[in-house]
């Protein structure tokens, strides 16, 4: 009995919260639609989150890159693992593994950030006094952080699909001994205009709820630095599950089984 | 003539958890008029203009600005309070992440669409205003003393020349010099701008010299309300009580006596 009630205080609670999210996704996409614009603000974030999380999703990509080659390498029976490593490690890497895993890096760095400035702002009334300065919280912190996010997650995807591509190149040249140009051709010939496309059509959507999650437990925190600290921890684990759930719903669309 | 006051505030209730915080208070200002609110800590007065500036929503009653009720606290409602207001908070919470020029130009640059030029010029001569030289303008919040950046967040308030101002504790943490100035800074700018303020203090040589009117806040209510020269003789134990600063009374005997049923 008290376990029935619990578990359905939960799953409503669960239902109210994921509402609000939305409510609060919707509010925050809406406002990139009605002015005032601040550029400014867009611009700041963008540098902050896009360029800034180069090196860390860099680093992520080269050495996944890397091993993975050495897991095809090791795992093939086929005689011609040299003409088809760079197929599959390419196709892991533009489909699937360079999205999630720049979203999820990106999902460690920028959530949490998002949420401790907002909460911050939050909890000395930082906010309260922006709207007494005739300016919309929502418009001018909300709206540009997820406005870059949305923006950057794709261009950071793209280039973590080019190093994470390289980084495979380097194993099968210098590691496994294989050919440059039977890598560089393969890899040219089988990926293609679609397998990117679907990866940054995702980072798209990583990007939206990644910054949705760190601005909406930023901005609902309460209580001090302990309220900001625990605001911060919800936003990453939130950030970090809808990137991989929301990927499962996406490539079970695009790949139309 | 204008039939209707400033700011008309009927049967507010605000309630947070069990702790009911204002119950059922009524207080009208007049347009150009100063008046302080005092009352003892955690009573309510920051509360009170919270939900005035539709920062906080109250659960009951109304809020009449210029006539126009913003209880209801629509987009329209926050919007017209904003425009129409300064605040100085308890805190002062200023952006730490600009600096002092900055947050003083805030809202010149952002909602009021003037250059970056322009507003900075208006921030140092506001900056001026409040006894700071324009070197602070560049420093941030965090390398200011306490009551700098009660000063800071003053020049903000007052930066675009605000209908009503609201001033929440504004000589707490400043020197005695200092204080008095502040609060000749208020009095001038009500009088020149024919502005609208709302203070809260504890200091009481403050509120005798900005106050046009003091109300005192207690349990809920607006108490006792009258000129400045009068409170000494207000006939009112409670209010008797906190002008002279004394433990014991009518305030300190209640404090008491919910001290003792919670525990
Ligand atoms: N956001 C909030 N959530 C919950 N309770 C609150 C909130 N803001 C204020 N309170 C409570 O409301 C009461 C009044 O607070 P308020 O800040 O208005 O006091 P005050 O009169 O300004 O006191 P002080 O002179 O110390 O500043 C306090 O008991 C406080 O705990
Ligand atoms: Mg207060």
């Amino acid at each position: 009995m008290n376990v029935f009630a619990s578990t359905g205080r939960l799953t409503i609670d669960s239902v109210r919260e994921i509402g609000r999210v939305a409510n609060f996704a919707f509010r925050g996409g809406f406002s990139w639609f009605l002015g005032p614009f601040y550029w400014r603000a867009v611009w700041s974030a963008l540098a902050r989150i896009g360029y800034a999380s180069l090196p860390v999703v860099g680093l992520t990509a080269i050495f996944t890159g890397g091993a993975l080659a050495l897991n095809i390498y090791e795992g093939s029976l086929l005689p011609n693992t040299e003409a088809f490593l760079p197929q599959i490690l390419g196709v892991s890497i533009v489909r699937e593994l360079g999205p999630v895993l720049a979203a999820l890096m990106v999902a460690g760095r920028c959530s949490s950030a998002m949420a401790a400035e907002i909460g911050t702002m939050r909890v000395t009334e930082q906010i309260d006094a922006l709207s007494t300065l005739s300016v919309d919280p929502f418009k001018y912190l909300i709206a540009p952080r997820i406005l870059a996010t949305t923006i950057a997650l794709p261009l950071l995807v793209l280039v973590a699909d080019i190093i994470g591509v390289y980084g495979g190149y380097l194993v099968s040249v210098y590691a496994l001994g294989f050919s440059p140009e039977i890598y560089v051709n393969n890899l040219i010939d089988f990926i293609s205009m679609e397998d990117v496309t679907s990866g940054l059509i995702k980072a798209t959507v990583f990007g939206f709820l990644i910054s949705v999650m760190g601005c909406y437990y930023g901005y609902t925190s309460r209580g001090g630095a302990g309220g900001v600290g625990a605001a911060t921890r919800t936003a990453v684990v939130a950030a970090a599950v809808s990137v991989l759930a929301s990927n499962y719903f996406m490539t079970s669309l695009l790949v139309d089984v | 003539m204008s039939t209707h006051p400033k700011i008309s505030i009927r049967d507010l209730h605000k309630t947070f958890g069990d702790n009911e915080v204002l119950r059922g208070l009524d207080l009208d200002v007049e347009e150009g008029q100063s008046l302080v609110v005092i009352g003892g800590s955690g009573t309510g007065k920051s509360v009170l203009i919270k939900c005035v500036l539709t920062l906080l929503k109250p659960d009951r009653g109304r809020i009449a600005v210029d006539g126009a009720n913003i209880a209801r606290q629509t987009d329209r409602d926050r919007r017209m309070m904003a425009e129409k207001s300064g605040m100085l908070f308890q805190s002062a919470a200023l952006f730490d992440s600009m600096k002092v020029w900055e947050n003083v130009a805030f809202r010149l640059i952002y909602a009021d669409k003037k250059t970056r030029q322009q507003a900075r010029e208006k921030a140092i001569d506001c900056l001026a205003q409040v006894g700071l030289a324009p070197e602070i303008g560049e420093l941030t919040p965090a390398e200011l003393s306490g009551g700098m950046q009660k000063r800071v967040g003053l020049a903000r308030a007052i930066a675009a020349d605000p209908e009503i101002l609201f001033f929440d504790e504004p000589t707490t943490g400043l020197d005695p010099i200092m204080a008095d100035v502040i609060n000749n800074l208020i009095v001038e700018r009500v009088k020149a701008l024919g502005a609208t303020a709302i203070s809260i203090t504890h200091d009481m040589a403050s509120a005798r010299k900005i106050a046009d009117e003091i109300a005192m806040l207690y349990q809920g209510r607006i108490i006792w309300r009258g000129r400045p020269d009068e409170i000494e003789n207000s006939g009112n134990p409670m209010v008797d009580q906190f002008v002279h600063g004394r433990a014991e009374g009518p305030i300190q005997m209640q404090v008491r006596r919910d001290f003792r049923t919670k525990s």
